[in-house]
This record gives C-alpha cells, sequence and structure tokens, in this order.
C-alpha cells in the first residue's frame, strides 16, 4: 500500500489539526455512559443478554434521523482481525476492553471517526465525540444529540436521585468524561509540570501521560479530564474543564516565550536536531520519536519549521503505533522490524509533508 | 538490549523503579527477572485493577466506629438485589453493579460510598432523559421556573412574572393528565 493512500484511509477528522487553541490543545473528547433499564450490566450480564442488548441498538439504528447517523457503521468484535481491533484502540474510537474482553461488543462509527459509539463495553453503550483542538462544547452538543436519538428508541436505565446508572459508581450522574490532550513541552522542560500536576488534581481533574506509564508523559502530550460525574451539570463539568485548560494554555504559552528569550538559540538547536533524526534515522523505537515529534511540534508552533504541517505530532504519535506500522506492512512485525518501518514511515511522511 | 543481570539473554522486561525520588532503570531477561524477587512481585498480583482498589476504597471503615455499628454493616453486606442476584458485599468486591436495580437495592448504603467518589455529591443534578426521565422533566423545569418567578418578583416585574406563573400552572396540567 502507498503512504498517501494508507494516511487517507487511517486519518480521522480530528487529526486534522485544525481547531481553537489547537497549537497546544489535540484534541477534546466527550464520553457518555448509558445503559438499557431492562438488561442486566455487563459486570453480570450473560452472553444472550450481551446479544439481546446489541440487537436492541442493532434495531434502532435505520430508525435515526440525525445527520451524522446516517451513514453509521456497525463494526462487531467478534467478526474483526485482531490487528484492525488494535489499530481502533489506538485511534482511541475503542477501548483494550471492549476489543479483548466484551461479550457482543461492537463499535458504531461514523466514516469521519467523530462519534464512536461502544456496545457492550463497560456500559452498555458509551457514546464518544472527539474534535480537534479545544471544542468540549461542540463535543457535548454532538455526544447529546446523539444521546436523545438514540433515548427516543432505548429505554434508559436513569434514576431521579442518581441520574443516569452505571456499572461502576465512578461514573453515576451524568455518564460524562470530557477530556482534553495537550501537549505541554514548555511546561515540562521548565520543570513545572510536576507541581502543575498536584494542585490540577485538588481542583477534581486528573491528569495522566498518555502513549506512556506513571508521571512520565511520552511526547510530552498529557491527558486532563474530570474526576466527579455526580452532583454537577454537564455544562459545569465542560466549564470547569475549559477554564482550568485554558489556564494551562497561559502557562505553557509563558514558558514557550521564556524559553525562546533565554535559551532561543538551545531550543532552535534541539529542534532541529529532532528534525534530523526524524528524516535520518533508520530505527527508532517509539520513545524517541515521541520525544522528537514532540521538539518538531514545538518548532512549527515557535516558528522555527515552516515548511511541515503541523497536524505531524497528532497524526505521526498514532500512525507509528505498533498496530498501525503492522497494518501498514500487511502483516505481523517483530519489535525489530517495527522500529525500522517506524523509521520509514517517519522519513517518507515528512518528505510528503514538504510538498503539502 | 541484554539483560544486565546474566549479559547473555536479551532483556524483555524493562523496569523504572523510584526509590526515595532516585529512579534507576533495570533491564532483565524474563529468567532472571524470575530470580530477582523484588520485581517478581508485579506478576504475583495481576488482579490488581482499579476496580479491587476502589472496593478497598468503599471498605474503609472509620477506627472509632463500634460494635453495633459493625454488625449493621455486617447485615448491610446481606442485601440482596432482587433483580440481578448481587449481594451488596459481592458489590463492594467487584466495585461494579449488576442491574440498575441495585442502586435501589443499596441506596441506602450508597449515598456514603458515592459522596468519597464524587467530592461530597451524592444527588443528580445534570441532564434529564425526555422519555425515561418522564415527569421528572417537567418537575426539574417548574423549579426552574419557579425561582425566575422569584426573581421577577423580587424585581418587581409583575408582568413577566404573571407569565411565568402561567406557564408553571399549565406545566403541573400537564402533569396531572400525565399522572392520570
Amino acid at each position: 500500500m502507498s503512504l498517501e493512500k494508507f494516511l487517507t484511509q487511517s486519518r480521522s477528522s480530528w487529526m486534522n489539526g485544525n481547531g481553537p487553541q489547537s497549537d497546544i490543545v489535540l484534541t477534546s473528547r466527550i464520553r457518555l455512559a448509558r445503559n438499557l433499564k431492562n438488561n442486566l450490566f455487563p459486570t453480570i450480564f450473560t452472553p444472550e443478554d450481551a446479544k439481546n442488548v446489541l440487537q436492541q441498538i442493532e434495531d434502532t439504528l435505520p430508525l435515526l434521523t440525525l445527520h451524522p447517523l446516517k451513514d453509521i457503521e456497525i463494526l462487531k468484535m467478534e467478526k474483526l482481525q485482531p490487528l484492525h481491533k488494535r489499530v481502533l484502540v489506538e485511534k482511541h474510537l475503542i477501548s483494550p476492553n471492549l476489543a479483548e474482553d466484551s461479550s457482543h461488543g461492537a463499535c458504531l462509527l461514523t466514516p469521519n471517526e467523530e462519534i464512536s459509539i461502544m456496545v457492550n463495553e463497560e456500559d452498555h453503550i458509551r457514546i464518544q465525540c472527539i474534535f480537534p483542538g479545544l471544542q468540549l462544547n461542540e463535543a457535548l452538543s454532538l455526544a447529546n444529540a446523539v444521546d436523545d436519538q438514540l433515548e427516543q428508541h432505548l429505554e434508559y436505565a436513569f434514576n431521579e436521585v442518581r441520574g443516569y446508572l452505571t456499572s461502576c459508581p465512578t461514573n453515576v450522574g451524568t455518564g460524562l468524561r470530557a477530556s482534553v490532550m495537550v501537549h505541554l513541552p514548555g511546561l515540562v522542560m521548565t520543570q513545572q509540570m510536576s507541581q502543575l500536576i498536584p494542585s490540577i488534581n485538588q481542583l477534581g481533574l486528573v491528569v495522566r501521560g498518555i502513549y506512556g506509564e506513571g508521571s512520565e508523559a511520552l511526547g510530552n502530550i498529557f491527558q486532563i479530564s474530570n474526576q466527579v460525574t455526580l452532583g454537577k451539570s454537564e455544562q459545569d463539568i465542560i466549564l470547569d474543564l475549559t477554564s482550568v485548560v485554558e489556564q494551562i494554555i497561559e502557562q505553557e504559552k509563558s514558558a514557550r516565550e521564556v524559553l525562546a528569550k533565554t535559551s532561543g538559540l538551545q531550543l532552535e538547536d534541539r529542534v532541529y536536531r529532532s528534525l534530523g533524526i526524524l528524516t535520518n534515522s533508520r530505527i527508532m523505537e517509539s520513545k524517541e520519536a515521541a520525544r522528537c515529534l514532540s521538539d518538531v511540534r514545538l518548532g512549527i508552533d515557535m516558528g522555527y519549521i515552516k515548511d511541515i504541517p503541523k497536524s505531524i505530532l497528532n497524526e505521526l504519535m498514532i500512525l507509528t503505533q505498533p498496530g498501525f506500522l503492522q497494518q501498514y506492512a500487511g502483516g505481523q512485525l517483530r519489535p525489530f522490524e517495527r522500529d525500522v518501518r517506524r523509521a520509514t514511515l517517519i522519513r517518507e511522511r515528512l518528505l510528503l509533508g514538504k510538498n503539502d | 538490549m541484554l539483560c544486565q543481570e546474566c549479559q547473555k539473554r536479551p532483556a524483555t522486561l524493562h523496569f523504572t523503579k523510584i526509590n526515595n525520588g532516585e529512579k534507576t532503570e533495570v533491564h532483565l531477561c524474563e529468567h532472571c527477572a524470575g530470580e530477582k524477587g523484588d520485581f517478581f512481585m508485579f506478576n504475583q498480583s495481576p488482579s490488581l485493577t482499579i476496580n479491587s482498589l476502589l472496593a478497598g476504597l468503599f471498605n474503609v471503615q472509620p477506627s472509632f466506629q463500634q460494635e453495633q455499628q459493625n454488625k449493621d454493616y455486617q447485615a448491610n453486606e446481606l442485601v440482596q438485589c432482587d433483580k440481578c442476584g448481587m449481594t451488596f458485599s459481592q458489590f463492594l468486591k467487584v466495585g461494579r453493579f449488576g442491574c440498575a436495580h441495585c442502586y435501589e437495592v443499596f441506596e441506602t448504603q450508597l449515598t456514603p460510598i458515592l459522596r468519597r467518589l464524587h467530592g461530597g455529591n451524592w444527588k443528580h443534578s445534570g441532564k434529564i432523559p425526555q422519555r425515561s426521565g418522564g415527569t421528572f422533566h417537567l418537575k426539574k423545569k417548574i423549579d426552574i421556573l419557579k425561582e425566575t418567578l422569584q426573581t421577577l418578583v423580587v424585581n418587581e416585574e409583575f408582568e413577566k412574572a404573571a407569565e411565568i406563573r402561567d406557564e408553571i400552572r399549565s406545566i403541573e396540567k400537564l402533569m396531572q393528565e400525565g399522572g392520570n
């Protein structure tokens, strides 16, 4: 498969990187957890229950009139190849749980991949909307519209006191998890992130490094999301998260300014060294790729590099994961082969970028 | 990369160990990792999941609690959902409910748990589904309208207030009809 073809097939609309504050915020995501009133929760349901849930949802599909849902496609987990599932996980469209453990699990996906609905994961229904940049409100309105539409045909588990009932009590109430993916190289380089994380936690929000374990965030990408789902309205949850994110954006911007002022040449050097590694390497581990991609993205944001589109970080962070590499290669790859593939893919992509 | 212990086999397990803020990276092959006890412990507790951590959180019993309360607590654990058969103690173990009805059956035990998880909150104040929400939707709307009415009266905007009052009445009428 040619790289161009692979890219067009693999790109999701939210990877294009155009959105408000998209120099720092990569994506905004909304997830709503819903369950059907009369079926047991996935915690203990039998395969028959699971099948019944999936059937009910399949039956509603032809009835959906909301425009973006018209061409929604149903992907049943049992029918997918393991590699295909892995790619969906790497794109954050489905969870590893749905891919591996679910009984009659499925994913409903719109062609632009803006909306994905997981069926029979931890809850019967999980509606997810992903937008590029800081667009939590937009994502919430879309998720709400999808939710309303489904609710016209399905009987939800809802309780006046507790709200939307979920398998896990950590999601009850609104069932809403709002999260933003932010690229914070400035705060990491100036070593402010370790102080910032505890104070964000105190505000009832969770910060995690993504594509990495523990406190170490690969590619300086962090995910910030709400913890509390009960007792606050959806709008308030979004508002709180947005205002914290806006402050983090400001801090990141001033960190970048300080870096440019005090050690501009060193920063430029670092950016171009990373670009050199990306354009010339023959073997590349994911950790190194993430680090260099982060530097290059920063270089684009700061205006050092002009001929590379800024969606590069978003896109390559996802496309250089093992599942994608193997899909591109058309088969299983050993870790070393992946590192070679990764280096090739990045080199070729950067060459394409210059022609854009 | 070779295993740093035996220097023979390739390292397949990579650990970052943080001890008193000091970070050490360790690269071992499976064989040597098995021999090094302190790393092996990861493999021995695969069941330490988020849910078992949650279950631990629910189980926290303040130390000052008296015998009698403990007995009540034990009785609580035997409460069983008549729809899915899950007992409260099972719920504490898995950290997840079996069905929507569990929320009603475990209602009294649940409030303190939810408060702990949701920063003191135990009551929903967000979206209400159009259909499944039933008349609750209308009740909520009346509450909001009543608040608006109050402000209008305080501000002496009586004409608008009368409109709101009529709206409340018509909704109340609608609810009664729905109820019958």
